[in-house]
């Protein structure tokens, strides 16, 4: 055991393993940092490479961009809150409003930190674990990951507050669009209105974009100014950054570890757990004010998970074949490409590869981390430019991710109706990550549920592991509430003076505000659960049961909202929100004269036009910018065989 | 707007990263690679080889093994480009390639049985036709249904026990790629329960060795990678084998698996007659175009003949080669690839199901697992 532990260490220190590994670190930081590629198309420049390799080379090279696209994709979410992947949808939320703060350095640094910090701790575990890790891989039974998928939703109790039924409403929107496609019981098609593209169900990638990154667009537009609103001092957040992961420690360490075991449930894997070291954050926050506005605390701990994660997703994908997230199914293709048949062998008789994997795991992520601090001070800088300067250029990064997530016209058009879902939402501070963390759990709440259910039948409920896991969701969403009532009472009975000042603020801020998009919201999404209930009652049981607790859910979290709005007089509240439809009209038609030219045509115009016409840089200039859009363009297309809308220009410009 | 604190130092940033893209814009056309070196006039120099499926899935895999024997082996060493066109379980891809494919011999459509199926099935989002297309070369695989020990010690016990308790199966969905087992097991008189919403095989496995499925099926290279230690150890009770189909089309044991009945004996020996009528058909259908012909090489049909000769002659060669034989064996299994007219007739018969026996597939699929399928 020791001798192949130190020989693969060896095995990971050759001259050439070092070399393919930077190969693979390098790769997977540009397809990381890049919002929409993520794993898959870094897999898919390396593969021509894989074949034909040493296997041990081959899978440090793989193992290096594995490792590492979890880390490259805070750029994005930080820096412009475009969430690259869903590994970092929880960081966007603090990360990017402490960019708009002026401290773009500091959420960076301190996210790369503990991103290093967790891929350690997580490759750490994995060490010692994966050989012991079969037993407990399979006590995870279906019952199990339905109420680790339940315990994901509790997080929106968490995250929305004191808005709950607003949260609830929007988690429940989340679940029924969460829901769109095949039935996993019957096979059976809801919700696609007979479009092709939505048989799939819409594609996260997609809904990210469209519910975070897209409202912060328009905002910022509406806005004017740079990105970071406050002036920003570089230097001073990169050291404050790492100070920031020296006082939390404890909440890297936990939630390092957390995440090397939910990485080795397979079926889960990321998905669910920033969201929930999210709110585990937010639960053992003393003030949890500055989350969403802020908290250097949310991105620590969702960054300090994800890499831990990645490493955790090893052990399903090794131990039995089944990968445990979308870059390990990948891995697992490289794996196979090298005539490797993941299963117990990879413990029994190649047991120096899966050390090799596993240094060269930890290597790759302190290679990473590196590269990405040294990065992260000149790269923050963006935060200062003129937003209407990247503004075009960020949207068609945007559209570009998008489309990279099925290559359908459908992903473009579903990027700018969750993207007015998002403006409304953000603007009537309706939860967002609600909606996402309904969307994200969908599949797995339904499928889960309805499999123990099969397998199990009742039995399914009383399993030690279902009630442990019970037992925890109350804990989330009773001890805040508890808690909150002992410091009431303890307050009462102390002095008066305290208690009457304290009194007086929540009072004033726990008075409903009211608008005009809140009674648009709650209409539209009463008149959609009408709407979506006649069109799962025609399905089986089985189909369309899952739907119609969605659209109750909805339903219940608009009407309960509507009944505190009647009972308690709210303040109105002026929500004009003219300007924003102006922008999102702008995009649509925007996609749609990319539908008609062609997507590098119009991207070029489109960036020639804003950058002279609003952002007024010289002609010159905004040519330029154009121009390397454009190259950015058809090099990726050249690089990583991707394709655009084509049109009817392009064809004739760029083929 | 607030004044921007270094704006001149930023502007000229700007000015030099413009710079730097129409440096970039102008030089793109030289660095692309020229990959002109026409030495054979039929064989185009690219062929875009298009996967209707994800990267890193067991098709995407299977094509990245061959593209470069094919490279190899043709006049010309053309390049052989693999475009994932993934989603609709395969059926988008497909759908993209039927409209679109030029019939020139430069593009190529790998499929897979989640190809096959939905068509066979009159699936009604799939607007391509086997009939449009010519295959180059098919790879077989077979597979292996096991049950738990639970079930009884040896094979003959548990099948005994089969008979008498309902039994659980995790399967994808009603017609994903255990559809022929579930036809057998019927056929057998299993009262089967297949579980769906499984997302791969794998998957299938985790809930067999949980101990929630009693019953489970992987296909050969799984089983023997990560089903036969689960045998050795006595935890899995392998109870027969697909088999393989011989140049005739009858189905006959799996070479890998010598030693293990087919379903067909199986059938043979509890029913004391050999299987037949329209459970069979389907069974058998579905069985060849999913197992002895699990993933295709596909042209459109009106590819010139002398080409796509040109194509299965370098296919025949490589196949020969000691080489090939040794890689093949970690990544395909046990299996020789069929090259050629074998493979046009095998697929003609697999892919042409009576409407009889569609119909009874659907009735029971409707009737037994309360499953609707859409159909045109």
């Amino acid at each position: 055991m020791l001798d192949i532990l130190l020989s693969s260490l060896g095995q990971v220190f050759t001259l050439s393993h070092l070399l393919y590994m930077m190969l693979g670190v390098s790769v997977g930081l540009v397809v990381g940092i890049i919002p929409g590629l993520g794993g898959i198309a870094g897999m898919s420049l390396l593969l021509p490479f894989l074949y034909g390799m040493e296997p041990s080379v081959a899978l440090g090279m793989l193992m290096g961009l594995v490792a590492v696209i979890p880390t490259g994709d805070t750029f994005a979410s930080v820096l412009l809150g475009i969430p690259g992947s869903s590994a970092s949808q929880a960081t966007v939320i603090d990360g990017f409003s402490l960019a708009k703060r002026g401290q773009a350095a500091r959420a960076l640094s301190s996210a790369f930190l503990s991103s290093m910090i967790g891929g350690l701790i997580g490759a750490a575990v994995l060490t010692g674990f994966i050989l012991i890790a079969r037993p407990l891989v399979l006590a995870f039974s279906s019952s199990e990951l339905f109420m680790l998928t339940l315990l994901g939703l509790s997080m929106v109790a968490v995250l929305s507050g004191r808005d709950l039924f607003k949260g609830l409403a929007a988690c429940g929107l989340g679940l029924l669009v969460g829901g769109m496609g095949m039935a996993p019981a019957t096979g059976e098609f809801r919700l696609n209105f007979g479009l092709d593209y939505l048989y799939d169900g819409l594609p996260l990638v997609v809904v990210g974009l469209g519910i975070f990154a897209l409202p912060e667009i328009i905002d910022l537009l509406v806005q004017r100014g740079a990105i970071a609103s406050e002036p920003c001092r570089l230097g001073e957040g990169w050291r404050q950054g790492f100070r920031d992961v020296r006082r939390e420690r404890g909440l890297v360490a936990r939630c390092a570890g957390f995440g090397s075991l939910i990485g080795t449930i397979p079926g889960l894997a990321g998905s669910v757990v920033d969201w929930m070291t999210y709110g585990h954050a937010v639960q053992s926050a003393k003030d949890k004010s500055e989350f969403g506005r802020g908290d250097i605390r949310g991105v620590i701990a969702p960054e300090s998970a994800n890499n831990a994660c990645a490493c955790g997703a090893m052990v399903p994908t090794l131990l039995f074949g089944v990968p445990g997230s979308g870059s390990a199914a990948v891995f697992l293709g490289g794996l196979l490409l090298l005539g490797l048949q993941p299963g117990i062998g990879m413990i029994e008789t190649h047991l120096d590869l899966t050390y090799t994997i596993i240094w060269s795991l930890a290597l790759a992520n302190i290679l990473g981390a590196g590269l990405c601090l040294g990065l992260a001070g000149p790269v923050a800088s963006l935060t200062r430019v003129r937003f209407t300067i990247l503004a075009p250029l960020i949207t068609v990064l945007i559209l570009f991710a998008a489309y990279q997530a099925t290559r359908a016209t459908g992903d473009l058009i579903a990027l700018a109706a969750v993207g007015a879902i998002g403006v409304l939402f953000k603007k009537a501070n309706w939860s967002r990550p609600a909606f996402l963390i309904g969307f994200v759990l969908a599949p797995g709440a339904e499928t889960y549920f309805y499999q123990a259910v099969q397998f199990q039948g009742s039995a399914a409920f009383v399993r030690p592991g279902v009630m442990i896991i019970g037992a925890l969701i109350l804990a989330v969403l009773f001890i805040p509430a508890l808690k909150a009532l002992w410091l009431k009472r303890r307050q009462a009975r102390g002095d008066g003076d305290t208690t009457d000042s304290e009194a007086a603020t929540p009072a004033d801020r726990t008075r409903p505000t009211f608008g005009a998009v809140d009674v648009l919201l709650l209409a539209g999404l009463l008149g959609l659960a009408a709407f979506a209930w006649s069109d799962v009652a025609g399905l089986s049981l089985l189909g369309s049961v899952f739907p119609k607790l969605a659209i109750a859910i909805m339903a219940v979290g608009c009407l309960a909202e509507t009944a505190r709005y009647v009972l308690r007089r709210p303040q109105w509240q002026e929500q004009a929100c003219r300007e924003e439809l102006i922008w999102l009209a702008g995009f649509c038609a925007l996609i749609a004269t990319i539908l008609g030219l062609g997507f590098i045509s119009t991207a070029a115009l489109f960036c020639l036009a804003f950058l002279l016409g609003i952002a007024r840089l010289k002609l010159w200039t905004a040519a330029g910018m154009a121009a390397g859009v454009v190259a950015f363009l058809v090099g990726m297309a050249h690089f990583l065989t991707l394709t655009y809308p084509s049109g009817f220009l392009d064809p004739w410009l760029f083929s | 707007m607030r004044p921007l604190k270094s704006r001149q130092t930023l502007a000229t940033r700007l000015k030099r990263a413009a710079g730097l893209g129409l440096l970039c814009a102008g030089l793109s056309p030289l660095v692309l690679p020229a990959t002109a070196n026409a030495a054979d006039p039929d064989v185009p120099d690219t062929i875009k080889w298009t996967i209707p499926f994800g990267v890193g899935g067991g098709t995407d895999v299977w094509a990245r093994f061959f593209a470069p024997w094919f490279s190899d082996y043709l006049p010309g060493k053309p390049t052989v480009m693999i475009d994932n066109v993934p989603g609709g379980g395969s059926i988008n891809g497909a759908n993209l390639f039927a409209v679109r494919a030029r019939s020139d011999g430069s593009q190529w459509l790998g499929t897979s049985a989640s190809t096959q199926y939905p068509a066979m099935l009159g699936d009604p989002r799939v607007r391509y036709d086997y009939a449009d297309w010519k295959p180059i070369l098919a790879t077989p695989t077979g597979g292996v249904v096991y049950a738990s020990p639970e079930m009884g010690k040896d094979a003959d016990s548990a099948l005994k026990a089969l008979l008498k308790q309902p039994v659980k199966l995790a399967a994808q969905s009603p017609t994903g790629v255990e559809l022929p087992v579930l036809i057998a097991l019927e056929m057998l008189g299993v009262d089967i329960n297949p579980v769906f919403g499984m997302r791969s095989r794998g998957e299938g496995r985790l809930a067999f060795e949980r101990g929630e499925a009693n019953i489970d099926f992987q296909t050969t290279s799984a089983y023997l990678s990560n089903v036969q230690p689960l045998v050795d150890d006595g935890k899995a009770i392998p109870l027969f084998s697909l088999g393989v189909l011989d140049d005739d089309g009858n189905i006959v044991r799996d070479p890998t698996f010598p030693d293990l009945p087919t379903f067909n004996e199986i059938y043979q020996q509890t029913r004391g007659k050999a299987p037949s009528g329209n459970a069979y058909e389907a069974y058998r259908k579905f069985f060849a175009s999913g197992y002895a012909l699990q993933k295709l090489v596909m042209v459109p049909v009106d590819t010139p003949e002398p080409l796509v000769e040109t194509y299965r002659q370098a296919a025949r060669e490589f196949i020969k080669t000691d080489q090939f034989k040794e890689e093949a064996a970690a990544q395909l299994g046990p299996y020789t690839p069929i090259v050629g007219e074998t493979v046009s007739r095998h697929l003609r018969d697999a892919m042409a199901i009576k409407d009889e026996t569609r119909q009874w597939l659907i009735t029971w699929l409707a009737d037994k697992f309360d499953v609707h399928l859409a159909t045109r």
